[in-house]
C-alpha cells in the first residue's frame, strides 16, 4: 500500500516516448508548476501530451499544507477564528462565517438581526473582492492585461471598506461566534453607499471591455467543457456548476444568516464553458451588489452581539464597573468558552462554492476536531476531466475558470 | 424527511437538525450505493475521520451526503478499529471520494480497500506518521519540539 517517494517520482517523471516508427504518435510528459504563474499558488500538474493535445493531467497538491486542522485542536474556540481567515485569502469572511455558524449551532445561540445583516453585507462584499481578483487575474492570464488594473482599482475600495470595519484589509477575523467583533464604524453608511452605488456601472465597464474583445471571446467560448455528471460525481460546486445550468446555491437552498429575507437571483448559464463561468461570476457581482444595498437600507437596530455572557466578551465599560462582567471577561480570556459536546456540519456559499465545516466538540474549551470541506479541494478534483482531450493552449483558460485558491485546497 | 432504511444502518440519530446514521463498515459500499440510487444522494459533500484515541474502536469515518432534489443532507458514520484500520473505498459510488480518502489515509492512516491510487496527498510522500491522529504532537516529531 505504501509507495516510496522514489517510486512515485519515477512513475511521474518517466517520459514515455514510444520507440515505434516516425509516424507513431509520441507522448511527452510535461511538468507544469509548482511555480507556474497561471496557477496563482503552488500547484503542480503533470501533463502527458500527444502533439498539442493533453492526454492525461494529474494534479499534485499539498505544497501549501499548513496543518490548520491540527492546529485548531490545540487552541481554544475563539482563537480558531484567526486560523479560518488564513484558509482562503480571498474569502476570509466566508470562512469566518461558516466557523461562527457551526459553533453557534453547537451552542444553540441566537444571533441578533443586526449582526446577521452585517454578516450578510460583509460576506457579499468579500464575494465582490474574490470575483474581482479572479476576473483581473483570469483576464491577465488570457492576455487582456488592462482588466487587471480596472479590477484591482475596485478591489482596493473593497479592502478599504473591510479595513474600516475590522481594522484589517485581509485577515479580518470580524465575524466571530456570538456576532461580529465590533460595532460598525462611524460613517460606514456613507463609505459603503458611495462604493456600492457606483459599483454596478463598473461591472458594465468590465463587461464592455471584455465582450467587445473578439480575442477574449474566441479564447473562452467553447473552451473548458466538463459534463454535469462528472461535476456532480466529483463534488464540484459554485459558479462552475451554475455555469452548467444547475442552480445550486446554499444561500437559496439552505438559507443561513437570514439570506431568505434578501431578494436576489442565482444566475445560471447553460453553455458550460469558460465564457459561461465568466458570465455567471459577472452576474453574481451584480446580485451581490443588490444584496449589499438591501442589507444597508434594511439594517436593523439593536445589539451586534448575542446576549450570552458565557460566550461573548462583555462591554469594555461594563467590565470596568461591574464585578460580574469582569469575572466573565477573565474567564473567557484565560480559559475560553466551553461548547457542549456534539457535532455539527454547516455549509455556506463561498465565492468558490460550498464551504462546510464539520466540528466535533467534546465539551471542553478547545475543538476536538475541525474538518474544513473547502470548495477548491473538491473543484480541483475535476481538473483531469476538464483538461484531458483539450489543447495545451486552452489549459490556462480552463484552469483560470475554475477559480481555485491553493491555500484553500491544502489547508 | 422520510425515514431512511437499509440493513446496514445500525442506528439513526437526530441532533441539532441534522441526521446521523451509524452504519456497519462492512456494508458501507452497499449502503452508499443504495442512498445514491434510491434516495437520490447524488453528491458526496465530504469524507473525514475523527480519532477517539485511546477509545476502541478508535476511529470514526464520517461521510456527508447531499441530495439536490429534494434538498437534504445526511451524515453517515462508521466505527473503525485502531488496530490495522481499514474500510472499503466508496470510490466506485462517487469519484469525489478519491481525494478525501487519500487525505484520510494521509492524515489518519486509515486504509481504503479497492481505492485506485492510495498514496499521500497533502504531506510529502516520505513522511512518517499521520498528523491528525491524537497521539501525534502538534509540533511534530522533528527538531525536538515534542520533547518537553
Amino acid at each position: 500500500m505504501k509507495q516510496s517517494f522514489e517510486d512515485h517520482v519515477a512513475t511521474i517523471a518517466a517520459t514515455q516516448e514510444t520507440p515505434a516508427g516516425p509516424a507513431a504518435p509520441r507522448r511527452m510528459t510535461l511538468n507544469m508548476g509548482p511555480q507556474h504563474p497561471s496557477t496563482h499558488g503552488v500547484l503542480r500538474i503533470v501533463i502527458e501530451l500527444e502533439g498539442e493535445t493533453i492526454m492525461k493531467a494529474e494534479p499534485d497538491i499539498g505544497f501549501l499544507h499548513t496543518g490548520i486542522e491540527k492546529q485548531c485542536e490545540a487552541i481554544n474556540w475563539a482563537q480558531v477564528v484567526t486560523l479560518t481567515d488564513r484558509v482562503d485569502y480571498l474569502s476570509n469572511l466566508a470562512n469566518n462565517l461558516v466557523y461562527a455558524l457551526t459553533v453557534e449551532k453547537l451552542l444553540q445561540l441566537e444571533i441578533p438581526p443586526k449582526a446577521q445583516w452585517l454578516r450578510v453585507m460583509l460576506v457579499e462584499l468579500d464575494r465582490l473582492n474574490s470575483h474581482l481578483v479572479w476576473l483581473g487575474t483570469h483576464a491577465l492570464d488570457i492576455g487582456a492585461m488592462s482588466m487587471f488594473f480596472y479590477c484591482f482599482r475596485e478591489r482596493e475600495d473593497v479592502l478599504r471598506l473591510k479595513e474600516m470595519f475590522s481594522g484589517q484589509r485581509m485577515m479580518t477575523s470580524y465575524i466571530r461566534p456570538g456576532g461580529v467583533a465590533l460595532e460598525p464604524p462611524r460613517g460606514w453608511e456613507k463609505a459603503m453607499g458611495k462604493f456600492i452605488r457606483q459599483f454596478p456601472s463598473k461591472v458594465d465597464e468590465y463587461e464592455n471591455l471584455l465582450d467587445s474583445n473578439p480575442i477574449w471571446k474566441i479564447r473562452t467560448q467553447g473552451v473548458g467543457f466538463i459534463s454535469i455528471e462528472d461535476m456532480l460525481d466529483l463534488g464540484v460546486t459554485g459558479p462552475m456548476l451554475r455555469a452548467a445550468g444547475i442552480p445550486l446555491d446554499v444561500r437559496k437552498t439552505e438559507p443561513y444568516s437570514s439570506y431568505e429575507k434578501f431578494d436576489f437571483e442565482v444566475p445560471t448559464r447553460t453553455e458550460n464553458d469558460v465564457y459561461a463561468r465568466y458570465r455567471v461570476r459577472l452576474e453574481e457581482m451584480r446580485q451581490s451588489a443588490r444584496i449589499i444595498v438591501q442589507a444597508m437600507e434594511g439594517m436593523p437596530e439593536g445589539p451586534y452581539q448575542a446576549a450570552d455572557p458565557h460566550v461573548v466578551l462583555p462591554d469594555r465599560e461594563k467590565m470596568k464597573t461591574q464585578m460580574e462582567a469582569l469575572i466573565y471577561h477573565f474567564k473567557i480570556v484565560t480559559e475560553g468558552f466551553r461548547v457542549p459536546a456534539g457535532e455539527a456540519y454547516q455549509a455556506v456559499e463561498s465565492p468558490r462554492g460550498e464551504i462546510a465545516y464539520y466540528i466535533v466538540s467534546d465539551g471542553t474549551a478547545k475543538p476536538y476536531r475541525v474538518h474544513m470541506r473547502t470548495p477548491s479541494f473538491a473543484n480541483l478534483m475535476a481538473l483531469p476531466p476538464l483538461l484531458e482531450g483539450t489543447l495545451i493552449a486552452d489549459s490556462i483558460a480552463s484552469l483560470g475558470s475554475m477559480d481555485f485558491v491553493l491555500g484553500d485546497t491544502d489547508r | 424527511m422520510s425515514e431512511l432504511y437499509h440493513p446496514a444502518i445500525l442506528e439513526t440519530k437526530q441532533a441539532l437538525g441534522e441526521t446521523t446514521l451509524i452504519a456497519d463498515p462492512a456494508q458501507i459500499v452497499d449502503l452508499c450505493r443504495h442512498l445514491k440510487v434510491s434516495e437520490n444522494f447524488v453528491r458526496l459533500s465530504s469524507i473525514t475521520a475523527v480519532d477517539w484515541h485511546p477509545a476502541e474502536p478508535r476511529f470514526e469515518v464520517v461521510y456527508h451526503l447531499h441530495s439536490i432534489e429534494p434538498i437534504r443532507r445526511v451524515r453517515l458514520k462508521c466505527r473503525v478499529s485502531g488496530i490495522n484500520p481499514e474500510i472499503d473505498s466508496v470510490f466506485s459510488v462517487w469519484r469525489a471520494a478519491d481525494w478525501y480518502e487519500r487525505e484520510i489515509f494521509d492524515m489518519f492512516g486509515i486504509g481504503f480497500r479497492n481505492h485506485p491510487n492510495l498514496v499521500r496527498i497533502l504531506m510529502p510522500l516520505d513522511w512518517e506518521g499521520h498528523p491528525l491522529r491524537k497521539d501525534y504532537p502538534v509540533h511534530g516529531y522533528k527538531y525536538g519540539y515534542a520533547k518537553e
